[in-house]
């Protein structure tokens, strides 16, 4: 009634009764004001949707609508049940993930499409009186036309555009850049398409059509560890969190659980109630610090030195002293222990050198199918020796011997792991291992003085070859050797003592990490234990702590190298867990066709991002690190000397990496000059090439002719969070202010690149246009020409998957896209749509001549299984063997529209496939006839439609086996015929199960195990990585068929990293004397490693812009500091500091923590400079992002190709993006200037 | 005039006070409250508020006592007029100078601090330097007052006062020859009670004295007899 009369009336007692004793009572009061939070969370309907960029989480949550607003959301509960001894997956979801519903109503929205002031201004102007492409062309060919918007990039100036106008923008600029340089000028980049699958296939399915360039981003996150494909050759396959609690001993190494992977933390948790034991094993006191039975907190960038030492404790103590029989079963059927590796002599000494191969003996073991590629052992039952089954050799070219049976030449086996015994053994021979821990730069010097080359015992036998007598070993007594174990075989470098300092042991790794010596005992010993007691449920869940730095591969191979000799690897509860960034794309094979336009041209243009922004943004001009300071002293003779960016070269060259561009020449003109020649097209690419009239376009990366014109970004923050270099990015790619306050090579007198062509003027602006494509403005749409509003998660439809559960789970609209954004999907179309109306001025019916690099999984793998260049001189430039295949593919430039609709012919005449397997796909192109419909007129008649995002989920739904029953079991039969082995019985009985939209939006599915991927979905076992390899017998992808622990490539052998060893960070040489101007003015300041991990307080790695969690943290840009290096540079908690070095320089507030070791600096990645950024005392200029201070370095051994598992696959092996090895100065800022001042003249956008 | 402002105003401000108090329980109880800042800032807030909170409280009662009550009693208990004004003069300057200290510190604060003005609304300010305004007023009054100490003056605002309350029609002729200051305090401070139930003022009728007497410690309210509106 009335709130003053109820609160006033005394005649009825406000209490009613008590209870406990007087201290409860029952009031009687009104209660209507509680209808107001009923009310604010009252709703008209929920609809089921997720977080749809980089967040590994996959939860699927509640997304609440009111009044047609989005106004809260929770997450879902109902992820179907797991078995009954294990937990349930909900619940999933975590703080920043229910922060997300901020978004769609905030100011950082965009809203409409937006088009620099100033290019929109000459636009409309040259539009009243010229068509589209004359428009472009005109403000192209006139340099103060174009520089008048290409230099004020960032710095505002923003018009509203309408749709018409910036897609004929676009549509005009790629037509333009398309019929002037080439298709392949056209960049895209866009991550993880896991996580949103049709907007990432929107774009790329565009850019495919068009013959542009779709951007890998697994590497270029330094997320891909290139140890798994090296091993495995496989990207990286991991075990679901689930997975967590079957095991028996977790060692969490670089990984924050409980902060990075929340939704799955909880398994963690009730593992450790099931009474797993848990090391955690980081250098600072992390939030999983907590969780562990155990903190080992190394020093950062020394894991591998932890890990070796580890590996010397099992070896030691589970396969020398006492051979532990399961072990010593799965090492010997599963690994490449066995394997026989050639000794070269050099100087009188020997080294490992390649993997003897049945071609190198007389009679090739009766093997006449690739017997380069099958290597050999030595047979316990017939004591001679064998190809066993399994090697790459057996893959290709025949069927039915590519398995893991203990088989060879049709006879059983037992493979022989070690020449030890006096009668296997024809001799012992110093062996030589290259020793890095000499070269350790100041910050990670011990005092420990080892010589730069090991020479340490190992028994061979003397084999004869077809080049001679020859001493080979097996690769476990070469390992045991570089381990630094002593066999009772005499020589140096070896001990049977974990106190002995020797590289090596527990004591050595001891004074690098700082890890006590009994610990690192204690940990090995435990987890070897725990795996001989489970057969092999150890694990290691490993996060980018130890991936970004720049020997990562040392780091990684380590550590699988400990999961090898315990059998942990392919058993559930065991084995490596790599959550980095990876977010599997479960119906990968399914989304192909769709993505990549494979039903209408193949092969697409796929480009390795690191190697490319490496060459466009010009920090290849920058680079300190030479080959020298990381060849091996043991490397054979060779041409070595070059650059990092040389070695790109020779590796495009090669057709190891792929290009982008690709050649100087517009490929569209390529196609019409072999015409005219009447050559086909591989050969006329061939012979020009070799007569220098025709040109890679990796060779000049600073030639106007060979820049990338036109980059769409979507779905990515690649200014604000993965560009490494940023500054550089700023100068050369987009010609705008920059940071930069190192000098070029030729500046500071270094040696200039051998192969790529010099420039003494780097170029500024190579972009002519940047359009950004998001829902919210963040640093990358500050700095684009055009920003288009696109519909955010909670506004489209599309598919979800991940790792880290087996479900299947949709995106959905709850509602429709706000203000004028559109999806994903529905902006492409429109872009194709006034693309076709716009590029017929210039272009038609094209050939397009695309080059592709020697890829992983295709019969071409084993192409080169010696390096030979021949631009050398070395062979002959065999397109697709020597060098890259060169490929005609058609276009119907004046059909694009059309086509992009509908499901091309490809699929019914060639079929679907993936990971080296193919089979038929017209029952279900049918299939998707009926459901969405076909085309009955015009140039795509027939085809079945694709014109809503539901009909592109569809589509992937139907043609992938992991959600197409039917499909499943024609894939498991594909691979059946390689393998000779039948695993149908894998897929049978869910033959009829069709996943479709709507299932997925009624509940999340679980997906249908699929020959595509390692590990299985089924009642009895959680996914688990390599768990087919070990159960079904299926060889790994590799040379050997097995684990492959050593790696016998020339490059790999050169650069010293055949077999595993520390190796300490290399010196960026970022803190020079010129630019560390507080040692020259004698001010107070620190310098300190640069380490950017995972956010707490942002969406995954990219959205920190929301205000929800700027609250909970300090509203910025924080570095965190110890307390001890605080005090050093004076500093207090939350002063303002600056954080320089050659690269650049940003701001951020201190966070001075005891959580922080000593000598190293953390920056959560990717805080936008657009939030609360101060401008920088060293520059002048606006503080940078995390990325200020970092450029990217390539390591050539990740180049490498043509060489079964070390060949190219997108986003699966190639160049990586590292930048943990960086210092930087930190120093307190004196005056905080927001640089909050009107623009000069010059500078004002309009 | 004279009659309009100190014999009809008093009775528009005071029904507006009542009704708008009223009403605004009614229609809004979620605006009844302090709007205290101290989450913003506790600075200086701690020290300002309680001198000024201290200060205003005596003050408040004082002139409550003071002016209602009929001064047969005062009579009755042989306190004097002179040794009753000596007594407010004294307890009202004292007061009146802490809560200006105080009102002047919340002040500053309040309009300095970039993070408070900007969450402040005119109100907010204005009702702050309208109390500030009224104390110096009052404390202006207390010159006047030491001219003449016998009381007779005192005397004449406790019939006014109490005339209002007992409507009798000539109640403002009883201050009719007053000093202007006097006239302007009571001017002002009918104002504030006029503009009181507008602004945060009305957290003064919430003075939570249930939870001294409450038994429980857990409350459990009862279920809802009526439908949710």
């Amino acid at each position: 009634m009335s709130h003053l009369l109820d609160r006033l009336n005394f005649l009825q007692s406000k209490e009613l009764e008590q209870f406990a004793d007087g201290h409860g009572q029952v009031t009687r009061e009104n209660r209507d004001w509680e209808d107001t939070y009923r009310n604010r969370w009252r709703h008209d309907k929920i609809v089921r949707s997720t977080h749809g960029v980089n967040c590994t989480g996959s939860c699927s949550w509640k997304i609440y609508v009111k009044s047609g607003i989005v106004t809260w959301e929770t997450q879902q509960t109902d992820y179907p049940r797991t078995r009954p001894d294990l937990p349930n997956h909900e619940p999933r979801g975590c703080a920043r993930g229910a922060s997300y519903s901020w978004y769609l109503y905030s100011a950082n929205r965009v809203k409409n499409p937006l088009v620099r002031g100033r290019l929109m201004k000459v636009w409309r102007k040259l539009r009243e009186t010229k068509t589209p492409i004359e428009a472009w062309t005109t403000i192209q060919e006139d340099p103060i036309l174009r520089s008048g918007y290409v230099e004020i990039r960032g710095k505002g100036g923003f018009v509203r555009a309408n749709w018409d106008e910036a897609t004929e923008i676009v549509a005009a600029a790629n037509a333009y850049t398309a019929r002037k340089y080439g298709p392949d000028r056209i960049f895209g980049f866009s991550p993880i398409p896991a996580m949103s699958m049709v907007s990432y296939a929107a774009g790329s399915r565009y850019l495919s059509l068009l013959g542009g360039v779709c951007m890998s981003f697994y590497d270029w996150y330094c997320d891909l560890p290139p140890a798994s494909p090296m091993t495995w050759g496989e990207q990286t396959d991991v075990p679901e969190s689930a997975d967590w609690y079957n095991s028996g001993f977790l060692i969490l190494w670089g990984s924050n659980v409980p902060q990075t992977r929340t939704p799955d933390a909880h398994f963690y948790t009730e593992a450790r109630y099931r009474g797993t034991k848990s090391a955690v094993i980081c250098p600072d006191y992390s939030e999983a610090a907590k969780f562990g039975d155990v903190w080992l907190n190394a020093k950062q960038g020394t894991d591998a030195a932890l890990a070796m030492a580890f590996g010397h404790v099992i070896l030691r103590e589970f396969h020398l002293n006492r051979q532990t029989p399961y072990f010593e079963e799965y090492c010997r059927k599963y690994s490449d222990f066995p394997m026989l590796v050639r000794l070269e002599e050099k100087n009188g000494k020997y080294v490992p050198g390649r993997f003897l191969r049945a071609a190198d003996l007389d009679g090739t073991l009766g093997e006449t199918n690739n017997p380069d590629w099958k290597t050999v052992a030595i047979d316990e039952i017939s004591n001679g020796m064998v190809s066993p089954n399994g090697a790459v050799g057996y893959r290709w070219g025949e069927a039915g011997e590519w398995n893991l049976e203990e088989r060879a030449a049709g006879a059983d086996t037992r493979l022989k792991m070690s020449l030890i015994m006096d009668e296997d053994r024809d001799d012992v021979v110093g062996v030589d291992f290259p020793y890095f821990g000499g070269a350790a730069t100041q910050a990670f010097a011990t005092g420990q003085s080892f010589p730069d080359v090991l020479t340490r015992n190992v028994p061979v036998k003397k084999v004869k070859t077809v080049a001679g007598e020859e001493l080979v070993a097996t690769v476990f007594d070469l390992f045991c050797a570089n381990y630094g174990l002593d066999r009772g075989l005499g020589g140096e470098w070896v001990t049977d003592d974990f106190a002995v300092d020797v590289p090596g042991t527990p004591a050595w790794a001891s004074k690098i990490t700082g890890v006590p010596t009994d610990k690192i005992v204690h940990v090995a010993r435990e987890f070897a234990q725990n795996a001989e007691k489970t057969n092999g449920k150890s694990m290691v869940i490993i996060g980018a702590g130890m991936n970004h730095w720049y020997h990562m591969d040392m780091n990684y191979r380590a550590i699988i190298n400990m999961l090898v000799m315990c059998g942990c690897v392919g058993q559930s509860g065991g084995g490596w867990a790599h959550y980095v960034g990876q977010e599997k794309l479960r119906p990968q094979t399914g989304w192909q066709p769709l993505a990549f336009a494979l039903d209408w041209g193949r092969p697409p243009r796929h480009m390795n991002s690191t190697s490319a922004w490496y060459a466009h943004t010009d920090q290849w001009r920058y680079e300190t690190l030479t080959a020298d300071e990381i060849l091996a002293p043991t490397a054979p003779d060779g041409d070595w000397d070059a650059s990092l960016i040389d070695y790109n070269i020779r590796a495009e060259r090669m057709g190891w990496l792929p290009s982008a561009p690709q050649l100087k020449t517009n490929p569209l003109e390529v196609a019409k000059a072999a015409k005219a020649a009447g050559k086909d097209i591989p050969a006329y690419v061939a012979e020009q090439l070799k007569a220098g009239t025709l040109e890679m376009a990796c060779e000049d990366p600073d030639a106007p002719e060979n820049w990338p014109r036109n980059l769409f970004v979507w779905r990515s923050n690649l200014l604000g969070s993965s560009g490494k270099g940023h500054e550089y990015f700023l100068r050369h790619l987009l010609g705008t202010d920059n940071a930069v306050l190192g000098n070029d090579l030729a500046e500071e007198g270094r040696p200039l690149p051998k192969e790529a062509k010099w420039h003494d003027e780097g170029p500024r602006g190579k972009l002519d246009l940047l359009v950004t494509i998001d829902f919210r403005m963040s640093t990358t749409a500050v700095y684009a020409d055009i920003v288009l509003p696109t519909a955010s998660w909670y506004e489209k439809n599309d598919l979800n998957t991940s790792d880290m559960h087996p479900f299947i789970h949709p995106l959905q609209a709850a509602v429709d896209p706000a203000y004028e954004s559109k999806s994903d999907w529905e902006i492409f179309k429109a872009i194709a749509k006034k693309f076709q109306e716009v590029a017929p001025e210039i272009l038609g019916k094209e050939t397009d001549v695309v080059a592709l690099p020697i890829l992983h999984d295709t019969p071409a793998e084993i192409a080169q299984d010696q390096v030979r260049d021949w631009k050398k001189g070395e062979c002959d430039l065999i397109p697709g063997k020597t060098a890259p295949n060169y490929i005609a593919v058609e276009r119907d430039y004046t059909a694009f529209y059309d086509r992009y609709v509908a499901l091309g012919p490809l699929m019914d005449t060639i079929g679907n496939g993936g990971k080296g397997i193919s089979w038929k796909t017209e029952h279900e192109v049918q299939a998707l006839r009926n459901l969405n419909g076909a085309w009955e007129d015009g140039p795509a008649k027939g085809c079945a439609k694709i014109v809503t995002d539901i009909d592109a989920t569809e589509v992937i739904l139907m043609l992938a086996p992991e959600t197409n029953g039917e499909v499943a079991v024609r894939a498991w039969d594909a691979l059946g015929k390689a393998t000779g082995l039948d695993h149908m019985h894998l897929a049978l009985p869910k033959e009829d199960e069709k996943i479709r939209f709507r299932d997925i939006a009624a509940q999340p599915r679980k997906i249908i195990s699929s020959p595509t991927w390692s590990g299985l979905e089924s009642e009895k076992v959680c996914y688990n990585a390599g768990y087919t390899n070990v159960h079904e017998l299926i060889p790994w992808r590799t040379l050997t068929g097995r684990q492959q622990l050593y790696q016998d490539h020339l490059w790999m052998r050169a650069f010293g990293e055949g077999f595993m060893s520390y190796r300490p960070p290399v010196d960026l040489k970022t803190i020079t004397q010129e630019v560390n101007r507080d040692a020259q003015e004698g001010t107070p300041h620190v310098v300190l490693n640069f380490i950017t991990p995972h956010q707490k307080w942002g969406i995954h790695s990219t959205y920190t812009d929301n205000l929800l969690m700027l609250t909970l943290n300090r509203g910025g840009p924080v570095i965190w500091i110890s307390e001890n290096d605080a005090r050093d540079a004076g500093i207090v908690d939350n002063d303002w500091v600056e954080l320089y070095n050659t690269n650049g320089a940003l701001t951020a507030r201190a966070v001075v923590s005891q959580r922080m070791k000593d000598g190293t600096t953390f920056m959560y990645h990717a805080q936008e400079k657009i939030v609360n950024t101060p401008g920088s005392e060293r520059t002048g200029k606006r503080g940078g992002i995390h990325n200020s201070v970092t450029r990217t370095v390539l390591k050539p051994t990740h180049m490498i190709g043509g060489y079964a598992q070390q060949s190219y696959g997108f986003n699966y092996y190639g160049t990586v993006g590292s930048n943990r090895d960086e210092f930087v100065i930190v120093r307190k800022m004196q005056k905080v200037d927001w640089l909050d001042r009107e623009a000069t003249g010059k500078e004002a956008a309009e | 005039m004279h009659n309009f402002l100190f014999g009809i105003y008093p009775y528009i401000a005071l029904a507006v006070l009542a009704i708008g108090s009223i009403a605004r329980y009614e229609r809004d109880p979620f605006t009844w409250k302090t709007s205290s800042s101290q989450l913003l800032r506790r600075r200086q807030l701690v020290v300002g508020s309680i001198l000024f909170h201290v200060g205003v409280l005596i003050i408040f009662f004082g002139h409550l006592v003071g002016l209602l009550t009929p001064i047969w009693i005062f009579d009755m208990l042989g306190i004097s007029h002179g040794a009753k004004q000596t007594l407010a003069v004294v307890a009202g300057g004292v007061a009146g100078v802490m809560a200006l200290i105080g009102g002047c510190m919340l002040f500053h604060r309040r309009w300095t601090d970039p993070r408070i003005r900007r969450t402040s609304s005119v109100a907010d300010i204005g009702i702050l330097a309208l109390l500030l305004a009224q104390l110096v007023l009052g404390l202006g009054t207390i010159v006047v007052s030491v001219g003449h100490l016998d009381g007779h003056e005192m005397v004449k605002f406790m019939n006014w006062a109490q005339g209002i309350f007992t409507f009798q029609a000539n109640a403002a002729d009883h201050i009719a020859d007053v000093a202007l200051v006097f006239k302007l305090h009571l001017f002002l401070g009918l104002t504030i009670f006029l503009l009181f139930p507008f602004t945060r003022l009305v957290h003064m009728l919430s003075v939570p004295l249930r939870y001294l007497t409450r038994p429980g410690y857990q409350i459990v309210r009862s279920r809802r007899t009526g439908p949710a509106e």
